[in-house]
């Protein structure tokens, strides 16, 4: 067995790109594994973690940096070396392109040259470079979806402000998914059009929303993503706000529901003055607030017009009131049952060991992780996280859980040069061995993502994982009790219904929402903790 | 002509892909009108020595 790195310098292809040649090589005979990677300092040690360019033995590995390509092989040497002699070739044939990237414009003016009547650049390069192409496309009159994270907080308050004063909007960056005139952007799944308009900074809030209005029977008119800090005070919601005036002004939306983790102090007061003056109903869902810190007089008014606005704590109230706004009657599996839930955790609980006392939580979609913590801190459960709310512990090493965690899989450190845990399991994957290995742990929560750009079929991606994990607790006298939210709809290419259906036949409890599955945990690790106590 | 931001809702945006050709590929494939670029990051990689030519041009 060989293995092998091959370096191409200054070679640049997009991460999801590089994973898709992984892929077919690793397919080839001969080769046990294949990884295809941009040199970042993150991907360099996942490599070396590996066993790859062990001891400096590799020279051109060990000086390759950030704008360097490198793939790495595992398998019999003939193989490896037959790919390692023809990468080139592998990386022409995974491209799949309708037009030959030689005829492609190279700059954002020179694209618009071509086409005058673009509207919207969709940028997801390397974050230190999307500042600049971010910039470029503004000038060029263009309205900007920009997935990439790494910007700094100058950068993105500059662009905001030159975009505002140009009449144009900066959704991002670190912008997941949004809905603009009928087009699904980033991560989005398939939701039809309706009366229910969307602003909010996060991807997965997004998805979940949608896809539960969806599944609910309506729609979306708008969604508007504004990135991760838009409603800090140093960014001020210049995005927020602007798309708050834009569904006001859009005659197919009668409803604007508002999404977001707790906004900074300032732009609470801005925000909210701005909701209060809103002629159209707007239900407002800050998850993680802390309870008090934001007041709404007369909440809930039954009447229409300005001032009419709904406080939520989960995703799935703010879909329930959404929907009541458009005459559509709420979804019975939106509204949770304590009751039933404990009684179902209860018979769960009495297959495990003394020592299974801890909850881990692995997360695709960091707003599923934060609503998770929100729903388990109003409970007074403490856990770990790399994105802890406040009042929850941060983790010291985020490779490593401790006690009850909640992983946000999708954050900066995991997916620098290389895909989110929604396209590319295998960080994922790696992380739900460790935990099925540890003895201690009772319960593991995951979430799967369905719609545009995810992977082909994430439930069979961690499917096998979760049986070993599932046969490791029963090998040691106990049982993991695994749970699930599927974030998705009937529209979806990855087939919600087979996706379900595949985690239920081995067991995992599946829920509607992940607010369904983080109350189902919740009261699960409160009988846990009580019966500890009685102990 | 830029097109604002209300005409943008309720219009059917054209899009300009920059960066990873998956995110063109799935508006490609719902319908949308997508172009894109043949992006690879400027000036051998360095953010800084970019800004400068920038400025230079």
């Amino acid at each position: 067995m060989l293995r092998k790195t091959v370096v191409r310098k200054n070679r640049y292809l997009d991460s999801v790109f590089l994973m898709r040649v992984a892929r077919r090589i690793a397919a080839q005979p001969g080769i046990q594994d294949a990884s295809a990677l941009m040199a970042t300092e993150a991907n360099r040690k996942v490599l070396l973690g590996m066993g790859y360019g062990e001891d400096g033995r590799d020279a051109e590995f060990a000086a390759a940096g950030a704008n360097d390509l490198v793939l790495a092989i595992e398998g019999e040497a003939t193989a490896v070396a037959a790919i390692a002699a023809d990468l080139d070739t592998w990386l022409s044939m995974a491209s799949g392109a309708s037009t030959e990237p030689a005829q492609e414009p190279r700059s954002i003016a020179e694209a618009v040259a071509r086409r005058p009547d673009c509207s919207m650049a969709v940028i997801s390069v390397p974050g230190e470079h999307a500042a600049r192409e971010a910039r470029a496309a503004l000038k060029e009159g263009l309205h900007v979806f920009l997935f990439s994270s790494n910007v700094s907080v100058e950068d993105e308050r500059s662009l905001k402000l030159e975009a505002r004063d140009r009449g144009l909007l900066v959704m991002g960056p670190d912008c997941g998914t949004a809905f603009i005139g009928g087009a699904g952007i980033g991560f989005a799944n398939a939701v039809r059009r309706g009366p229910i308009g969307i602003v909010g900074p996060s991807g997965t809030g997004l998805q979940e929303f949608s896809s539960l209005v969806h599944q609910a029977g309506s729609g979306i008119s708008n969604g508007i993503g504004t990135g991760s800090r838009d409603l800090s005070d140093a960014i001020g919601g210049i995005s927020t706000l602007m798309g708050i005036d834009a569904l006001e002004a859009d005659p197919a939306t009668k409803a604007i529901a508002v999404l977001s983790k707790p906004p900074g102090k300032k732009t609470t007061a801005r925000l909210l003055d701005r909701l209060r003056l809103c002629s159209k109903p707007v239900i407002l869902c800050l998850l993680g607030a802390e309870p008090g810190s934001i007041e709404i007089p007369n909440p809930g008014s039954t009447s229409k017009g300005p001032g009419h606005l709904w406080p939520t704590a989960t995703i799935d109230e703010a879909v329930c009131l959404a929907l009541g706004t458009a005459g559509v009657s709420e979804p019975e599996q939106l509204r949770p049952d304590p009751a039933s839930m404990r009684a179902q955790a209860a018979a769960i609980l009495g297959e495990l060991r003394p020592e299974q006392r801890h909850i881990r939580g692995l997360f695709a979609g960091g707003t599923l992780c934060y609503q998770t913590q929100t729903s388990f801190l109003g409970s007074g459960l403490i856990a770990h996280s790399n994105a802890p709310i406040h009042g929850m512990l941060q983790l010291p090493d985020p490779w490593e859980s401790r006690e009850n965690t909640f992983v946000d899989l999708g954050a900066g450190l995991f997916v620098e040069g290389r895909p989110h845990p929604m396209i590319d399991a295998s960080l994922r994957k790696k992380r739900l061995e460790q935990e099925g290995a540890d003895p201690t742990v009772a319960v593991i929560l995951l979430d799967f993502i369905l719609g545009a750009i995810s992977s082909e079929n994430p439930v069979g991606d961690l499917l096998e994982t979760i049986r070993t994990a599932q046969a490791s607790a029963e090998r040691r006298g106990g049982h993991l009790c695994v749970v699930a939210s599927v974030c998705g709809t009937d529209g979806d290419s990855q087939n919600l219904q087979a996706q379900v259906r595949a985690l239920t036949e081995i067991g995992v409890l599946v829920f509607p929402s992940n607010a369904q599955a983080a109350a189902f945990c919740r009261e699960a690790m409160t009988l846990l903790a009580e019966r500890k106590e009685v102990g | 002509m830029p097109v604002n931001l209300d005409e943008l809702l309720q219009g059917k945006p054209v899009f300009i892909n920059v960066g990873v050709r998956a995110f063109g590929d799935s508006l490609r494939e719902a319908g949308h009108e997508v172009i894109y670029l043949d992006w690879s990051p400027p000036a051998g990689g360095d953010p800084r020595l970019a800004a400068i030519l920038d400025d230079l041009l």
